[in-house]
C-alpha cells in the first residue's frame, strides 16, 4: 500500500518520492571485472543456471588512459592503442575465456565501466532494488541487479620524486596491464621500484614481453621478494639496488631519460656522494600494489587496513561476502597476496566461492555442493605498512627538495603537513599553532588534509597521491599506518562526462517537481512577513516556489 | 567564571557544525570561557556538506549575514574563500518570474539588483547557454568554501582561549532547580552555566532530554564536483534549479533536485550516500552551461539536512531550563552562520538578540503543530 493510500496525505512532492529512473536493464548477478576471479564467478554461477552479466571496462578508451585512468599508465601508451579494433582484438585474446561466457549465455559488456553501486537501504530507497552505475563511450545507464561480485583488480601505490610527473613514470600493474593486456606498452628498458613478490612478478612478466630490466630499486637493506623471482631478473641482467631510493627522474617531453639513485641511509637520509645514474625509458612504481576498493568503499562495505591482505581491503567473510550482504568482493579487490599473485588459481577460487554463495542467495538449486572451503591469506612474511612508510619517508621527505605529491592539485609534502591552503588563494600568512596536519592527532583525518590543502582533490580522483598522503600524515603524526582513518571514496569512481552523466532517462515527474531545494513555501516567505503560527494543515502546499 | 580545564566552561556549546563553532567563536572572542562539544569532526554533518552560499534575503539575519562575510577573513584570521554577489540564469519565463522574489526581498532591505538579457547574461558567464531567458545579478550575497570556513571558526575560537573536543558525544544533560548543569559524554562529565544545543538532527533528541520538543525531520541531498574549469570572472553564478558555484579553484560544485527523507536512527547508522540523481543534476548543469558539458564529474557527495516543519530556524533562548538556548537553522545555515553565531552570542549573554528580530524564529509557533505533521507533510522515506 502506498504512502497516501495509507495515510491519506500525499507523499512530500518535491522529494525523490516517486521519481526513480526507469531501469531498462536487469540481472540476477552482476559481476564487474572479467579477470580470473570475476570470470570464474561468472562462469560457475551461468553453470547453474543463474542469469549473469559480466562487464568490464576494458578496453579503456585510449584519452582516458592519458588521464592516468584507470591506473596510472605514465603516457606509456603505444600509438597502436588508437586502434580501437586492434585493441578489442588484444583483449579478447589475453581474455580466452571472454568466448565461454557468451557462450555459457552471460550478457558480456566490455569497454563498459562501472562507475558506482547503489543499493538500497534505509537511507536510500527511492530507487527499488540495487542498481549499478554503468557507462561506455557513448551513454551511462543503469542496470538493476540482487547480487554483485566486484572483481575489481589492483592499483599501484604513487611515491613522489623530482621528475614522477615526466611520462615513462609509471605504476606497475599499469605496465603489465599494456604490455599484456593491451600489447602497447611504449617502453624498452625499465627501472623497477620495489623488490617485493608483486613487484618482481611484473618485473619478470615485462621481461618475457620484451622490455629489458635494468634495474630493481629497494630502500631496505636487503630485496624483500622471493629469491627466484629475483634471481630470474638479474641473470638477465638486472642490477639490485638496495638501500636506494630514487632521487630524480630525468628527462624532457618525451618522458624519461634516465633515473638518479641515491644510496640511504638507515633513517632514510640520502648520501649525496653515493648517487648512481641509469638510463630508462620507464620507471615503474611497484612499491605498494593497493587493492582497487573504490567501488566497494563509495557503497559502504565495511573496510579496514589488513596487511595480509595488502592495505585497506574489504571486511569479508568465508564466502567473500563483504558487511552488505548482497556484495562480494574477489580476486586483488579483496586482498593481495603473495600465493595468490602468482597465478589466477586462488582468485579463481574466490570467485567460484562468491558465485556458489550468490546462487544460493538467489535460491537456485546447488546440488549436493560441499561446503567450499575459505580462502585464507597469506600469514603476511613482511610489514607493508612499515615498508610504505619507508619509502615516502626516504623518497620524499628525506628528499633534497620538497616534493610536488598531489601532480592535480600541485600540493607538496611541506604544503600538506603545514596544511597550507592552496596557492591559488594568495593566503601569505602562516597558520601559527594550527599550520600542521599532524598537531592533534584525532583531527589527523585524511578528509580533512584534502579539504584544507586540496591534495587528492583533483581529476585523476587521488589515484596517484592517496597513499603517499596518509603514509605523510603518518610519518608527520608518529603515528602507524593503520592507526589512520581512510580517506572516503565518491561515486562516480571513474571521471565522468558531463553530458554523458547526463545522458540516464528520467520521469516526467522528475522534471515537473524540481526545485534547487526542498520546494517548502513557508521556508522563504521574508521574515517581515512571517505569520505568527504554523500548522501542517495550514501550510500552503500548492504555491509555485523557489528555493534561495 | 573560570573552571578547570577538562572540569567544564561557563558555555558548553554542543555542536561542532557552523552555528555552534561561529556560536562559540563570537562568545571566546570575548574571554568568555567556552567549551564546544563535537561527536565527530567538525563540519561533518550538513555545515561540510552544502553549496557555501551566503544570500539568504529572506532571513532576519540577512543585514548581519551581508555585514559581516566581506570582512569575515579578516575577523577569523583565516581564510573562508569568500566571494561577494551573485548571478542567477533563468532558462525559462518561469525561472525568471521565480528568481524575481531575490531582487524584491534584496530592494526591499535596501540592496541593488540588476536584471539581465540573455545578452548581459554570455557577456557575464562565459559557460552560459547561447540563448538564456534572462537573469539576475545580485549585488549582494556570495558564497565561501564550506570546510575553510567550518576549521577557521575552530582555530579562530581556540586562538581567543575557546576548547574545542571532537569524538566527544553527548550522553546525558542533567538539570539542577530548573538549570542544565552538566553535560554527560563519552569522554566524562562537564559541568557549565549556560549550555547551547546546536547539533543538527540531534538537537531534538537533546532537548527532548529537557522535555522540550524540537520538532525536526531529517533529508538526503546530493551534489556534484566537476574537474577544475577556466574559472569565470564571477563564479556565484546559479539558476535552472541548481544551486551551487564555480570555485575558486575553478570546479564546478552544483546541488539541486528532489530530497530524500530519512529517519534519523537510519542516519546514525551510516553515512550519506549519493545516488544516481548526480545525473539529473549534471543534466541541469549541462543545460545551465552547455560550453562546459564535456567536462568530468570527478567526485559527489551528499548530506542529512535537518528541517524544522515550515523550515524556518530555531533560535531561542529558552524559558525553561532558562540557561538554555536552541539552534537549528533548518537547512539553510551555512551562509548565515556569520551571524547565527552573535545572535547566540546575543541570547547567551544578554537574554535577547541586540541587532535582529528574531520574533518569527521562535518554537512557540508550532504550539499548534499537529502531532502527525510529518505524515500530513509526506516527509517520510520513500519506501513507507
Amino acid at each position: 500500500m502506498s504512502l497516501s493510500e495509507e495515510t491519506g496525505y500525499e507523499p512530500d512532492p518535491a522529494s525523490v518520492t516517486g521519481k526513480a529512473p526507469p531501469v531498462h536493464a536487469q540481472t540476477d548477478l552482476l559481476v564487474i571485472g572479467a579477470g580470473p576471479a570475476g570470470m570464474a564467478a561468472a562462469l560457475a554461477a551461468a553453470e547453474h543456471g543463474v542469469q549473469v552479466t559480466l562487464v568490464d571496462e576494458h578496453p579503456v578508451p585510449l584519452r582516458t588512459m592519458g588521464e592516468e585512468v584507470p591506473l596510472h599508465f605514465g603516457g606509456r601508451m603505444a600509438a597502436t592503442l588508437g586502434n580501437r579494433n586492434a585493441v578489442l582484438e588484444s583483449v579478447l585474446q589475453s581474455h580466452p575465456q571472454l568466448a565461454e561466457a557468451s557462450d555459457a549465455g552471460i550478457d558480456v559488456r566490455l569497454g563498459t565501466a562501472v562507475w558506482g553501486l547503489f543499493p538500497h537501504r534505509p537511507t536510500t530507497q527511492w530507487i527499488s532494488g540495487h542498481v549499478a552505475g554503468l557507462a561506455d563511450e557513448e551513454q551511462a545507464y543503469l542496470l538493476r541487479f540482487k547480487q554483485v561480485i566486484v572483481a575489481a583488480g589492483r592499483r599501484d601505490m604513487g611515491l613522489a620524486f623530482t621528475g614522477w610527473q615526466l611520462p615513462g613514470v609509471m605504476g606497475a600493474s599499469a605496465a603489465y596491464q599494456l604490455a599484456c593486456t593491451y600489447e602497447g606498452l611504449q617502453a624498452r628498458t625499465a627501472v623497477l621500484l620495489g623488490s617485493g613478490d608483486e613487484a618482481l612478478l611484473i618485473g619478470n612478466a615485462l621481461q618475457d614481453a620484451g622490455v629489458r630490466i635494468a634495474a630493481i630499486v629497494e630502500q631496505a637493506s636487503t630485496a624483500v621478494g622471493a629469491t627466484h623471482l629475483l634471481e630470474r631478473l638479474r641473470s638477465q641482467g638486472a642490477r639490485l639496488f638496495t638501500s636506494h631510493v630514487v632521487q630524480q627522474a630525468l628527462g624532457d617531453a618525451d618522458g624519461v631519460a634516465a633515473v638518479r639513485l641515491a644510496r640511504i641511509e638507515a633513517d632514510g637520509h640520502h648520501d649525496a656522494d653515493e648517487l648512481t645514474t641509469i638510463e630508462c625509458d620507464a620507471l615503474l612504481l611497484g612499491v605498494g600494489v593497493i587493492p582497487a576498493i573504490e567501488l566497494l568503499e563509495s557503497s559502504g562495505c565495511d573496510i579496514r587496513f589488513d596487511a595480509a591482505r595488502g592495505g585497506h581491503a574489504p571486511v569479508l567473510d568465508a564466502a567473500q561476502r563483504t558487511s552488505i550482504p548482497f556484495i562480494y568482493a574477489v580476486g586483488d579487490c579483496a586482498g593481495i597476496w603473495s600465493t595468490k599473485s602468482q597465478g589466477s588459481a586462488i582468485a579463481a577460487r574466490e570467485g567460484v566461492i562468491a558465485a556458489r554463495a550468490a546462487v544460493r542467495a538467489l535460491g537456485a538449486p546447488l546440488a549436493d555442493a560441499p561446503a567450499d572451503s575459505p580462502v585464507i591469506p597469506d600469514v603476511p612474511a613482511r610489514d607493508i605498512a612499515n615498508e610504505r612508510l619507508a619509502w615516502v619517508r626516504a623518497t620524499v621527505l628525506q628528499a633534497p627538495a620538497d616534493q610536488m605529491i598531489c601532480q592535480c592539485e600541485e600540493v607538496s609534502a611541506a604544503e600538506i603537513l603545514a596544511l597550507r591552503p592552496p596557492r591559488y588563494l594568495g593566503w601569505g600568512k602562516d597558520f601559527g599553532p594550527h599550520g600542521s596536519a599532524v598537531s592533534d592527532p584525532l583531527g589527523t583525518h585524511p578528509d580533512v588534509v584534502k579539504r584544507l590543502t586540496r591534495a587528492g582533490m583533483g581529476a585523476c580522483q587521488g589515484r596517484r597521491c592517496r597513499e603517499q598522503i596518509t603514509a605523510l600524515l603518518a610519518l608527520g603524526a608518529g603515528c602507524a599506518l593503520d592507526a589512520l582513518p581512510l580517506a572516503t571514496y565518491r561515486v562516480p569512481v571513474r571521471p565522468l562526462r558531463l553530458d554523458l552523466l547526463a545522458s540516464l532517462p528520467e520521469v516526467p515527474a522528475m522534471a515537473a517537481h524540481w526545485d534547487s531545494w526542498f520546494g517548502m513555501a513557508s521556508q522563504w516567505v521574508p521574515f517581515w512577513r512571517a505569520p505568527p503560527q504554523y500548522t501542517a494543515a495550514a501550510r500552503g502546499s500548492n504555491e509555485s516556489v523557489a528555493s534561495e | 567564571m573560570n573552571r578547570g580545564a577538562t572540569a567544564g566552561a561557563a558555555v558548553i556549546v554542543i555542536g561542532g557544525g557552523v552555528t555552534g563553532l561561529s556560536a562559540g567563536w563570537w562568545l571566546a572572542r570575548e574571554g568568555i570561557d567556552v567549551l564546544v562539544l563535537e561527536a565527530g569532526v567538525i563540519g561533518w554533518g550538513a555545515s561540510g556538506r552544502n553549496g557555501g552560499g551566503c544570500s539568504h534575503h529572506h532571513s532576519p539575519l540577512f543585514l548581519e549575514e551581508q555585514r559581516l562575510w566581506p570582512q569575515l577573513d579578516e575577523l577569523l584570521g583565516y581564510p573562508t574563500e569568500f566571494q561577494p554577489n551573485r548571478i542567477r540564469i533563468a532558462l525559462d519565463a518561469r525561472q525568471f518570474q521565480l528568481y524575481r522574489r531575490a531582487l524584491e526581498n534584496g530592494a526591499h532591505q535596501g540592496f541593488h539588483s540588476e536584471v539581465l538579457d540573455a545578452k548581459q547574461v554570455r557577456e557575464l558567464v562565459p559557460y552560459a547557454p547561447d540563448a538564456p531567458y534572462g537573469g539576475y545579478f545580485y549585488h549582494f550575497g556570495g558564497h565561501a568554501n564550506p570546510h575553510r570556513t567550518v576549521q577557521a571558526y575552530a582555530w579562530a575560537l581556540q586562538d581567543h582561549g575557546g576548547r574545542l573536543l571532537q569524538h566527544t558525544a553527548v550522553t546525558d544533560i542533567k538539570t539542577r532547580a530548573g538549570k542544565a548543569t552538566q553535560v554527560s559524554t563519552t569522554r566524562g562529565e562537564f559541568a557549565c552555566d549556560q549550555l547551547v544545543i546546536a547539533a543538527g538532527a540531534a538537537t531534538a533528541p537533546l532537548a527532548a532530554r529537557l522535555g522540550v520538543s524540537v520538532p525536526l525531520a531529517s533529508a538526503r541531498a546530493e551534489m556534484i564536483v566537476t574537474e577544475p574549469l577556466a574559472p569565470m570572472r564571477i563564479g556565484g553564478v546559479d539558476g535552472n534549479g541548481l544551486y551551487g558555484r564555480q570555485t575558486l579553484r575553478g570546479n564546478l560544485a552544483y546541488g539541486g533536485g528532489p530530497h530524500e527523507w530519512v529517519e534519523y536512527e537510519d542516519c546514525q547508522q551510516t553515512r550519506a550516500h549519493s545516488t544516481v540523481l548526480q545525473s539529473s543534476i549534471a543534466r541541469r548543469l549541462c543545460q545551465l552551461f552547455p560550453k562546459v558539458a564535456h567536462a568530468r564529474v570527478i567526485r559527489s557527495w551528499a548530506g542529512f539536512i535537518e528541517n524544522t516543519p515550515d523550515g524556518r530556524p530555531i533560535l531561542e533562548r529558552l524559558s525553561s531550563p532558562q540557561n538554555v538556548t536552541i539552534a537549528t537553522l533548518s537547512s539553510v545555515g551555512f551562509g548565515l552562520s556569520p551571524a547565527s553565531g552573535r545572535a547566540i552570542r546575543d541570547l547567551v549573554i544578554e537574554g535577547t538578540c541586540r541587532f535582529a528580530d528574531l520574533s518569527t524564529v521562535k518554537l512557540d509557533r508550532f504550539a499548534h503543530l499537529e502531532a502527525d505533521w510529518r505524515v500530513m507533510q509526506g516527509w517520510l522515506p520513500a519506501g513507507a
